[in-house]
């Protein structure tokens, strides 16, 4: 039995009795990078010798896992997260240099607080930009079920990291679903909490009105664990909420006796594949045995989801990623003449075909004379799919469905068809547009042995609930228990 | 009016500060125009009253006192710059 079959509560208590060192978790986490990272690419930058020194200091301490609860516990950090003086490039060819960042975001800095070991930073599609992880800049990371598939994105590499072994748990950023739908991919538990529970100081920002930091684990009960420890008000980020942070691993009652439970009828419609329809019926049938009800509800605006978000956050984004223009930080055309052409060039040069097509698509949807008939209009729409979240939730305590219409799909295979990949989005951007907690949970298995997740949505800030109906289904099913044999063959 | 011509494909990368060659500018032009038709489901809807939505949560504006205080220092602000001198940024000249 390797170390990665326990969980966070398991490992703290081999720590107490001294059954295991950090050193040996921290070992353990590089030995199986040094095994397999050639095949999965999950990290672009490791940080082994800190990792290491850090290892030893916490060996000559007494676990106290009240006050430090990841003490010891071996990270991955997706590399749009700044962490000081450890490389952080986004993916992106423009800070491919940038190795020596200021200051820590603060969830590294809570991170550090609660003594978990950043062991690297994982890739990602270029700035965030992607469904497959096939647009990170540096190497596309594969899925580790089957390397000839993708992870999911954008936070592709933390969910392979994790469903591979590399590290107890990672963190992602989910913009519209890049948290949950690679969770769904590589068969992990990822959270995007609701906006605001989680800073996003020293997150490079992509759409800062729908950007958030979640865990990506094995099982709920990690997930709630180090959700407990990231969260919280930030006065370095002003849309940070000041709201209560919860017990979340206390809620994990496994009782979901009466929970109400809606199913949009849109979820579960065209373009959705007949084994993730019927997992998700099945999945349905474990919470009505477990004294939960269901009922068919409708979101009646989901169809307009990704038109709606495509237009904010591309928006957004054009705004964004205007600072990066090659005078403080990042890399410098050196063909440039003058000043213009200096910022042109750099950023051309440094920004790969996805992530130029969303700032063009954002400035001209800003720009004068289509400013109303797309931005505004978008933010309307946005409006009417927030309003049928609130009006659903004002009967019932979660909203289920897939998180992924199919499974992942093979390394190339939408790539030259930004409209297509788009829409593999459909059923976890209506959450970003609303701001509403969902988790996946790895909920079945497909024909040629990938996996795909439930996705479970709550109310705002009541992340509690969503992790109880996350950690009931989980005790009644044993998917997430199952692990990918690495080195998959094309069938 | 979801078409977006080859022209303006240009004058957007140029307002975004981006240079693309003409090959690129096909291609942009290909994909916008199919993105941007896409989105104009957007006006089967009547959105008449409906209020604009800038922000998920019922926040109001959080301001702080502004007060100087250290955040980093010129060094360090200077230190991951592509080119500096003395304690300025270096870049091409403006001014003929």
């Amino acid at each position: 039995m390797s170390l990665f079959d326990n969980s966070i509560k398991e490992l703290e208590v081999k720590l107490h009795n001294k059954e295991v060192s950090v050193t040996e978790l921290v070992d353990t986490s590089y030995k199986r990078i040094a095994e397999v990272d050639d095949q999965v690419q999950a990290f672009l930058t490791l940080d082994e010798e800190n990792a290491r020194n850090e290892a030893k200091a916490l060996d000559n301490e007494t676990p106290d896992f009240a006050k430090h609860p990841l003490f010891g516990m071996p990270a991955g950090i997706k590399d749009n997260i700044v962490s000081k003086a450890l490389r952080t490039t986004c993916a992106s060819q423009f800070l491919r240099n940038f190795d020596d960042p200021l200051y820590n975001a603060t969830v590294i800095e809570k991170l550090n607080d609660a003594k978990s070991v950043k062991i690297g930073k994982l890739n990602m599609d270029e700035f965030a930009m992607g469904s497959s992880n096939e647009n990170s800049s540096f190497t596309p990371t594969r899925n580790p079920w089957n390397t000839d598939y993708v992870p999911g994105g954008s936070s592709g590499g933390s969910a392979a990291a994790v469903a591979s072994g590399e590290v107890f748990y990672a963190l992602g950023s989910d913009t519209g679903g890049s948290i949950r739908q690679p969770a769904s991919f590589c068969g992990v538990v990822g959270l995007k909490p609701t906006y605001g529970r989680v800073s996003r100081f020293g997150l490079v920002a992509f759409a800062s009105s729908f950007d958030q930091i979640g865990p990506i684990t094995r099982n709920v009960a990690d997930n709630a664990r180090v959700l407990e420890v990231i969260s919280g008000q930030d006065k370095m980020d002003a849309t940070s909420a000041n709201v209560e942070v919860p017990a979340f691993t206390e809620g994990l009652t496994g009782d979901v006796k009466g929970l109400k439970i809606a199913v949009p009828k849109e979820y579960l419609g065209e373009g959705v594949s007949e084994e993730v329809r019927k997992s998700v019926m099945d999945a349905l049938a474990v919470y009505e045995s477990l004294g939960a009800q269901w009922e068919e509800v409708s979101l009646p605006h989901t169809k307009y989801a990704v038109a709606t978000y495509y237009l904010l956050a591309s928006s957004e984004a054009s705004a964004n990623l205007a600072r990066f223009d090659g005078v403080r930080y990042g890399v410098r055309s050196e063909n440039a003449k003058d000043m213009l052409d200096m910022f042109k060039l750099s950023r051309s040069e440094g920004f790969g075909d996805e992530v130029k097509r969303r700032i063009m698509l954002g400035t001209y949807a800003l720009s004068s004379g289509y400013y109303d008939a797309f931005y505004k209009k978008a933010q309307k729409v946005r409006t009417l799919i927030k309003q049928d979240f609130d009006h659903v939730f004002e009967s019932y305590d979660v909203v289920i469905g897939p998180t992924t219409p199919t499974p992942a799909f093979k390394v190339g295979e939408n790539i030259d068809d930004p409209l297509t990949m788009y829409t593999n989005d459909i059923l976890t951007i209506p959450v970003n547009l609303a701001g509403v907690p969902a988790i996946s949970v790895p909920c079945g298995m497909s024909e040629n042995g990938l996996p795909y997740g439930l996705q479970i949505i709550g109310k705002y800030f009541d992340e509690n609930t969503v992790y109880r109906t996350a950690h009931a289904f989980e005790q009644a099913t044993d998917y997430h228990t199952k692990r990918p044999e690495l080195g998959g063959v094309s069938k | 009016m979801a078409d977006i011509s080859m022209d303006q494909v240009k004058h957007v990368a140029n307002l975004a500060r981006l240079a693309i060659t003409d090959e690129e500018a096909k291609m942009f032009t290909k994909q916008l125009s199919s993105i941007l038709e896409y989105a104009e489901q957007l006006n089967e809807l009547d959105t008449t009253g409906v209020e604009p939505m800038t922000h998920v949560l019922d926040l109001k504006n959080v301001l702080r006192k502004d007060e100087p205080k250290e955040w980093i220092t010129q060094e360090d602000a200077l230190k991951n710059a592509p080119d500096t001198k003395g304690d300025y940024f270096r870049v091409p000249s403006i001014l003929e």
